[in-house]
């Protein structure tokens, strides 16, 4: 169990997000409340009753990913190359100079390189088999983006993938914080994905899950009356995670630190039980050694759903009372990013912390009845954050919560 | 949560195993397989290989209604999916460990998988995009569990499903050594107290066209088509490839005092894992098995081992000449001297490269070797490669007295993991 000074740092924060690439630019974005969403690029949606994404504006692989790599390698692992380097930049630490057994990288996937992956099956059923390519075999599987960001960074410490969808991304910082403890000291973390392609759209319609409202502004509205559903999106978040005294060291200024993390499994369908957010979180709170008193903002999961929601609603009114601590969502400026989506919520909440402004949930006006909770609507709010809650789940039954501090 | 005693740390045993493997189904067939000595590759049938460089195969003859699976389960669940659940389910049974007497949220679950759901994804992609011929695929013929083939996390899910598990439950996907890395995430939440049980370990079904395609395609799997049944070589001069495989393995894990406690029959403990990164290629191993023999080391400094109480290593012995050379390599690096006088044996030569599944498979072959005292050989092993110099076990199993085994896995990626196993009881502290 950490204590507060064994607690690791965030120390670079690396965005590829359809806010924006660049933390700033992300952030400046967020607080604008500028959409990221609109209509799909990549493929023409036309025949899909969802045509609507969040896609990272203006990202040009041949500016932010070595050449030689740009055909090894999807489109999911092109972000989270731009993104690890910004990442290293923005902590200002050079991999080089620190032992290569003591760096090590963690990521997040939820569905690997599905693009890259389509275009290599067309090659198959359309032509014969020695059409499939030499990279397919190292492109699309879900390892590919920590083997890739551990040969460029020279990181040869215990690399490690995790998958839990949506909620995967927390585990990866989850995990990046126990290696940290254990000796690691500095764990690229986070996560990417992006499955805009048509087979990851048509996987993602198969779940009736995502809205097909008409007006994409009105698409994805977690917590909010007329909820539909939620939008995907293509991205995430590459952080920069050091051991407190590494970072102290090196006279690095983190962010905030990684005060508690916990993970938790819903019952199987059927089975009558309570779903696992409340007591997740509870957890999470209790590594930290906190009180829910002690939370000054929850970034929830939001996914839209009118059952989800209201589920997450009761979790938080369970923990900090009714409309007992500030919720925001700001996902719905980007749709829901998988693997990418709770590495860009932490992103999003250590930026916060520091600025001492929790961003507002853009979109959602009308809370659902029951949804007992001071959802953060219209604007920023101003308020001295110290330590926030970031919540995720992931289809099938995952949920996570960690807690950041300043 | 059973919090032990001051200074006493949380240790990890294995307590149940369950394996479904070309060969057989069940733990017993699969070790009855291993120490017979027989190899169950042979020519690919679960499509018809005539187009591909390599024909050759270690598939599971696999019944899914006779292993007991529902008829609902059997349709949605993509065929690792179904081996992860088979093999949980007689691992439960096994540690006759009665789950609902468990704290749900007490159960872990760490499973593994290199490729995930692949046979569904592919199998659905002919479908909606009509054999390849439109890139925009119709997604008015999406069946409703596609999705859960695109997310290799359903894998994870069925497993808890299965177990009643709602503790922290992970799915690990690091290539070739996701079986390894699986097992020791899930001894990492019992150590630290976030789960008592854990059901650990890890499946793949990747034999269809597209992974058979792209394994063609860097000439990784062997191309000795002629042969089937001894194509699966290594550390033999005449090897020429891994041959691609199937199956899941899955253990019961128990924190060491509850097991005792219940008076549960322990195969062995985890005392030691460490993975490193080669940061050098995604398919490529230099020579010297540098990153492998430091996570030797590590693991066995976790244990508080000496290199010479290793008394067997479980190869990762996939049949290519980099692979077999590499790990060789590391082995004395790691062990000095002593690796000439330690049974090493790849399971592979007589099961395949079942990817990421092979790592937990190997475990429980590891923990059947400590319990039964005998160690599988390296079958097909007739002309040693010159370069190979260590005791392989050739051809036939071997009783032997073995209190601690190391297993290695080494995958794309650049990533190699270490495992280290020892006998109730054999190491007294673990965990430096």
């Amino acid at each position: 169990m950490p204590t507060d000074d064994s607690a690791p740092v965030i120390t670079g924060i690396g965005i590829t997000a359809p806010t924006g690439i660049g933390a700033e630019a992300h952030w400046a974005a967020v607080l604008a409340g500028k959409t990221g969403i609109d209509r799909i690029t990549r493929f023409d949606p036309t025949p899909y009753p969802v045509r609507h994404a969040g896609q990272v504006p203006g990202f040009s692989a041949e500016e932010r990913v070595p050449s030689r790599l740009i055909q090894q390698t999807d489109h999911w692992t092109h972000l989270a190359l731009a993104a690890s380097d910004a990442a290293l930049a923005d902590a200002g630490v050079d991999p080089a100079g620190l032992p290569e057994y003591e760096m090590a990288v963690v990521t997040s996937s939820s569905s690997g390189g599905t693009e890259f992956g389509q275009h290599e099956m067309e090659a198959l059923y359309q032509h014969e088999p020695d059409w499939v390519g030499a990279y397919q075999s190292v492109a699309w599987f879900y390892a590919a983006t920590t083997g890739q960001l551990s040969i460029r960074h020279k990181m040869r410490g215990p690399c490690g993938v995790l998958c839990g969808e949506q909620a995967g991304g927390l585990d990866a910082i989850g995990q990046a914080g126990r290696l940290t403890r254990r000796g690691a000291r500095l764990v690229l973390t986070g996560g990417t994905d992006a499955s805009l392609c048509p087979y990851g759209l048509t996987a993602q319609i198969a779940t009736g899950l995502l809205s097909t409202a008409a007006d994409p502004a009105r698409a994805y509205l977690p917590f909010d009356r007329d909820a539909s559903g939620y939008l995907p999106g293509e991205g995430g978040a590459i952080l920069v995670m050091e051991s407190a005294p590494a970072a102290a060291r090196r006279g690095a200024r983190p962010y905030g630190r990684v005060l508690g993390y916990a993970a938790g499994f819903d019952p199987a369908p059927g089975s009558g039980r309570p779903r696992a957010l409340h007591r997740t979180a509870a957890q999470a709170l209790a590594q930290a050694r906190l009180a829910p008193a002690d939370i000054d903002v929850v970034f929830a999961d939001g996914a839209g759903l009118p059952a989800d929601d209201l589920a997450e609603a009761h979790a938080i009114s369970a923990l900090f009372g009714p409309r007992g601590v500030p919720v925001t969502v700001p996902k719905t400026l980007t749709g829901r990013l998988y693997g990418g989506g709770a590495p860009l919520d932490v992103a999003t909440a250590l930026l916060a912390l520091r600025d001492g402004l929790i961003p507002h949930t853009a979109g959602t006006t009308r809370l659902a009845p029951g949804v007992d909770l001071d959802l953060v609507t219209d604007q920023p709010r101003p308020r001295d954050l110290r330590r926030a809650l970031v919540l995720a789940r992931g289809h099938g039954g995952f949920n996570s919560a960690l807690v950041l501090g300043r | 949560m059973t919090t032990p005693a001051a200074g006493h740390p949380r240790r990890a045993v294995i307590t149940g195993i369950g394996v479904v493997a070309p060969g057989g189904v069940g733990r017993e067939a699969f070790w009855q397989l291993l120490t017979e000595g027989r190899t169950a590759t042979r020519r690919l049938s679960l499509f018809d290989p005539a187009k591909f460089r390599s024909q050759v195969a270690a598939e599971v003859d696999f019944d899914p209604a006779a292993a007991g699976l529902a008829p609902r389960e059997i349709r949605r669940m993509d065929r690792a999916a179904q081996f992860a659940v088979v093999s949980a389910r007689e691992a439960i049974a096994d540690s006759g460990l009665d789950l609902s007497a468990v704290a749900p949220e007490r159960i872990a679950v760490g499973l593994g998988s290199a490729v995930g759901c692949t046979m569904g994804l592919e199998e659905e992609y002919t479908v909606l995009s009509d054999n390849g011929r439109n890139w925009l695929l119709d997604h008015s013929y999406g069946v409703p569990h596609l999705y859960g083939y695109m997310v290799p996390s359903t894998l994870a899910v069925e497993v808890a499903w299965a177990a009643g598990a709602e503790g922290p439950v992970s799915l690990i996907s690091t290539g070739c050594t996701s079986g390894i890395d699986a097992v020791a995430h899930a001894v990492q939440l019992i150590e630290e107290g976030s789960a008592d049980v854990a059901l650990a370990g890890a499946t793949d079904a990747p034999i269809s066209p597209i992974s058979a395609a792209c394994f063609d395609a860097i000439r990784a799997t062997t191309a000795s088509n002629d042969d089937p049944a001894h194509a699966s070589r290594p550390f033999d001069r005449d090897r020429a490839g891994f041959v691609l495989g199937e199956g899941s393995a899955v253990l019961v894990l128990e924190e060491l005092g509850a097991a005792r406690a219940r008076g549960a029959h322990v195969y062995g403990e985890i005392v030691g894992s460490a993975g490193r990164s080669n940061a050098h290629h995604m398919t490529g191993l230099k020579p010297d098995g540098r990153e492998m023999a430091e996570a030797i080391t590590v693991a066995l400094t976790q244990a508080r081992l000496d290199p010479t109480a290793v008394s067997y290593i479980n190869a990762h012995g996939s049949g290519t000449k980099q692979n077999d050379r590499h790990e060789t390599a590391a082995f004395k690096r790691s062990l000095g001297t002593h690796a000439y006088d330690i049974p090493v044996s790849s399971i592979k030569s007589m099961i395949g490269h079942s990817l990421g599944a092979i790592g937990s498979i190997e475990v429980a072959a590891c923990a059947l070797a400590l319990d039964r005292q005998v160690v599988p050989p390296t079958a097909n092993l007739h002309n040693p490669d010159p370069h190979c110099d260590l005791d392989y076990v050739p051809l036939t199993a071997r009783d032997h007295r073995t209190d601690v085994v190391l297993t290695v896995g080494s995958g794309f990626g650049g990533f190699q993991s270490a495992m280290v196993l020892a006998r109730p009881g054999v190491v007294a502290h673990p965990r430096s």
